[in-house]
């Protein structure tokens, strides 16, 4: 071939308990070029990813940096090799300057006890230059944009002698200027040897900046092609191949009137003029990439965040949503997103958690029946098949699909007529997935309405009605359920 | 069985522990001095455990929502001037002298609420400032000076026998049958479980999280008042520099009675056995003749043991929660990844 590789990874595999992460993965970067790395929720990016940051073990495999065959110990390690990763979310400190963040922990000494400063703004001053980038060395962190903390960590790559750099989502939070001067930093990279490892869900940016892709899909190696080669169309169809057998339970429901209606929300940044109904005994689905406001919308529906303007109609009525009490009280359950930190008092019991939204039912007199609250909690619990132990049982004790069931069950006990699920499957086994679609069927059978956000596009395409699709804080789509496919969600999904 | 299981994960176990140190402590000390099992000394312990005992149980509440309260000592302070001041000074009526003292505690206990409600500012500067402003306003109103001479009537709240027990004891008692009742039995007390166990889920479930802990806060300024009527009533005088430092005797009785300071969990009686505890201690070592300088060292000690221990039970908690952290971030491979 007499191409040099930097670096070649064969026959990768990782096995987390239950699930085989990576089977026999293949993958190489050509010096200089810029290699996307792409595949859906859980193909196996990241994990690939940490065995090259040596972040994880692998099972199997080997890997050759320089065609010479290296065993990552540890991310110490991998930088030694010349391994630099940078993360969606920077590992930077707020307060320290540009100049002190990129010789953090490798600072050039005066002598055993004292920072030399003339000579490491020196030596940040010439990296910074080097990439043509325009940033004042004392300035804080804190004070830089997102896309300027982006080339201070590019710069310290650099200066760690990186000739693999990892970028991780690195547009997602960046505007369109700002991706352009990123492109632009990605190119002097490139000019200088470096071999980049771009992993994007933004698919169309790729053709603009990437040399060649590398699709996985379900840990497995699909395909690795030049992107010249081929079309948008074609990389979506590698990258969801899979047949989607129906694990999605069928239910035949008829559509009641209209429970909910939002018009013209806005919030400034975030939210763009955001309109959308919802009828009884209908599930409707939110599709968009991460970021793209979806739960920033329904945190505005549900009173936890505040917008500037649009109204909300619930059951034809214009209301006013202040608060998450607001929203209770006009029947809205919000099954949120991170259920760990947002759903749940992990280290209160099963029965606690389950009443909390609605223990005035249980008071007595000032008290609270608890012999009442047990009897509800309980039947709740057999109703929801969660497997724990008792009532008393705190919830962080259980696994993910049953602490996910309490979650619904604190909002069935409240009869919530419209529940919100946020990513409702997310971190829950197959198994647990399949007992919340039911569930979800089984509310809008008993007359509920029902709004998913999901990214998993084929639960999206499965359980939804209606399906609209989000980008950059604005619906740029409706699709009905014959229309949602997973292709022209994805070009909404991704749509300027 | 799930009778069993319940006995387990209640909060039993954790004041079982202070429960063995308590009799562990009263065991050695009977063996070490023979005063120390007498009738009068008993209830000598008891007396002397009723100040930090009674504003224990409000703290219980703070704690439990993950906060803290500095200003209890001043509020202390204040409220017992400024009703010893109505006593002594304008002659009023001792009842409502009384209860006015006390609701100035809860006024201040309600600010401290407001301020971490509203603003908000954290529970440890809130408390900050209103520590320095009570007291401040102590010295101001008394100008230094100690107000003394109480009638008989509001002597009784601290020197008072009800038979062979002290009234403050029997005071004690009735506070902790009540906050015991509001904590497990209420709507109050399930939801300072609530804030404190993930304030996050609290709000999103439709709890004013701001009302409840306002009450939390105002209750716990008026037990503090409270207590410091009974402080002037047994010295026979209000001062401005009473209750010194009572706030951090106050917080090690809780802690050491098993409440987590990072919230969530706890209750009222492992702190009224941290209020004996300490109480025990004191007495115990004066009865071996240690010198006070000699005391506060080894009250240290016993505090630094108590929060060891709940920073250990923590690590416990801990080590499930850096399992967790890959879920919760946002590294959607991840989450597939580690199920």
């Amino acid at each position: 071939m007499g191409e040099n590789y930097s670096l070649q990874m064969k026959g990768i595999t990782k096995e987390f308990p239950g699930v085989l992460a990576l089977n026999n993965v293949d993958f190489n970067l050509k010096e200089g070029e810029v290699h996307a790395l792409i595949g859906e929720n859980g193909a196996g990016k990241s994990t690939l990813i940490k065995i090259l940051s040596g972040a994880h073990q692998m099972d199997r495999g080997e890997i050759f940096i320089n065609n010479k065959k290296v065993a990552i110990q540890n991310p110490r390690h991998a930088q030694e090799l010349g391994i630099s990763v940078i993360y969606q979310e920077l590992n930077l400190v707020p307060y320290l300057s540009v100049y002190e963040n990129i010789f953090l922990g490798r600072e050039h000494m005066r002598n055993k006890y004292f920072i030399d400063h003339k000579e490491n703004k020196l030596k940040a001053k010439a990296l910074l230059e080097a990439l043509e980038i325009k940033i004042d060395l004392e300035q804080t962190v804190a004070e830089l944009s997102v896309a300027q903390q982006q080339m201070i960590e590019v710069a310290k790559a650099l200066s760690m002698n990186a000739n693999i750099i990892v970028m991780d989502e690195p547009t997602s939070a960046l505007g369109n200027r700002e991706i352009e001067q990123l492109f632009k930093t990605i190119k002097k990279l490139k000019s200088r040897g470096i071999s980049i490892i771009y992993i994007s869900h933004r698919l169309e940016e790729l053709w603009e900046i990437a040399d060649r892709v590398t699709v996985l899909r379900d840990g497995q190696y699909v395909a690795t092609s030049d992107l010249k080669a081929m079309t948008k169309d074609e990389l979506i169809k590698l990258m969801v191949g899979r047949d989607l057998t129906e694990q999605f339970p069928k239910r035949e429901v008829a559509l009641g009137e209209e429970v909910l209606r939002v018009e013209g929300l806005s919030r400034r940044g975030v939210l763009d003029n955001i309109s959308f109904n919802l009828r009884r005994g209908e599930v409707v689905g939110f599709a968009g990439l991460v970021g793209s406001g979806r739960t920033e919308l329904m945190r505005c529906i549900f009173g936890a965040d505040r917008f500037e303007q649009g109204t909300i109609y619930i059951e034809q009525n214009a209301v006013e949503i202040k608060s998450p009490q607001d929203a209770i009280k006009h029947g809205i359950g919000f099954i949120t997103e991170d259920r760990k930190r947002q759903g749940l008092m992990l280290i209160r019991p099963v029965k606690e958690n389950i009443t909390i939204t609605d223990l005035d039912q249980f008071i007595k007199h000032l008290f609270i029946d608890h012999g009442q609250e047990e009897k509800t909690a309980e039947d709740l619990v057999e109703k929801l098949k969660i497997k724990t132990p008792g009532m008393e049982q705190e919830v962080r004790n259980l696994s993910g699909g049953n602490q996910q069931k309490i979650v619904i069950a604190k909002w069935l006990l409240k009869n919530a007529k419209i529940l919100i699920f946020d990513e409702p499957t997310r971190g829950i086994d197959v198994g647990a997935k399949k007992e919340v679609y039911n569930l979800i069927n089984l509310l809008v059978k008993n007359g509920a309405a029902v709004i998913m956000v999901s990214s998993e596009l084929p639960e999206i395409i499965g359980m939804s009605d209606r399906v609209y699709v989000m980008s950059h804080g604005r619906i740029t789509g409706e699709l009905t359920a014959q229309e949602a496919t997973q292709e022209k969600i994805l070009a909404y999904a991704t749509k300027e | 069985m799930r009778k069993i299981l319940r006995k387990t994960n209640s909060s039993i176990g954790k004041e079982l522990g202070a429960l063995t140190a308590l009799v562990l402590l009263c065991v050695i000390m009977s063996i070490s001095s023979p005063h120390f099992l007498s009738l009068t000394n008993l209830m000598n312990i008891l007396r002397q455990s009723t100040l930090i005992g009674i504003v224990a149980a409000g703290m219980t509440f703070v704690i439990i929502t993950g906060g803290i309260d500095l200003s209890v000592g001043s509020v202390l302070s204040l409220a017992s001037c400024i009703t010893a001041g109505m006593i002594v000074n304008h002659e009023m009526n001792v009842w409502v002298s009384v209860f006015a003292g006390i609701i100035l505690g809860a006024f201040l206990g309600f600010l401290n609420g407001l301020m971490i409600t509203c603003i908000p500012l954290p529970p440890f500067i809130a408390t900050l400032g209103i520590m320095g402003v009570a007291r401040g306003l102590a010295f101001v109103y008394t100008g230094g000076a100690p107000i003394y001479t109480f009638p008989e009537s509001f002597k009784f709240l601290g020197q008072g026998m009800i038979g062979p027990i002290p009234f403050p004891v029997i005071l004690m008692v009735v506070v902790y049958i009540i906050f015991y009742i509001l904590l497990k039995r209420t709507k109050l007390g399930r939801y300072t479980y609530a804030i404190g166990g993930n304030e996050e889920a609290a709000i999103l479930s439709g709890i004013p999280t701001g009302r409840y802990k306002a009450i939390v806060y105002s209750l716990t300024g008026a037990l503090a008042a409270l207590a410091g009527m009974v402080l002037a009533a047994r010295l026979d005088a209000a001062t401005s520099v009473a209750g010194d430092g009572f706030e951090l005797d106050v917080i090690a009785a809780v802690v050491i009675g098993g409440t987590s300071l990072s919230g969530g969990q706890g209750g009222v009686i492992g702190s009224l056995i941290g209020a004996l505890i300490m109480g025990v201690v004191r007495n115990g070592l004066n009865l071996l003749l240690v010198s006070s300088h000699w005391q506060r060292v080894i009250l240290g000690i016993i505090i630094l043991a108590a929060v060891t221990v709940d920073v250990l039970r923590k690590k416990g908690v801990f080590l499930k929660a850096t399992k967790y952290k890959g879920v919760i971030k946002g590294d959607p491979d991840q989450v597939q990844e580690s199920i």
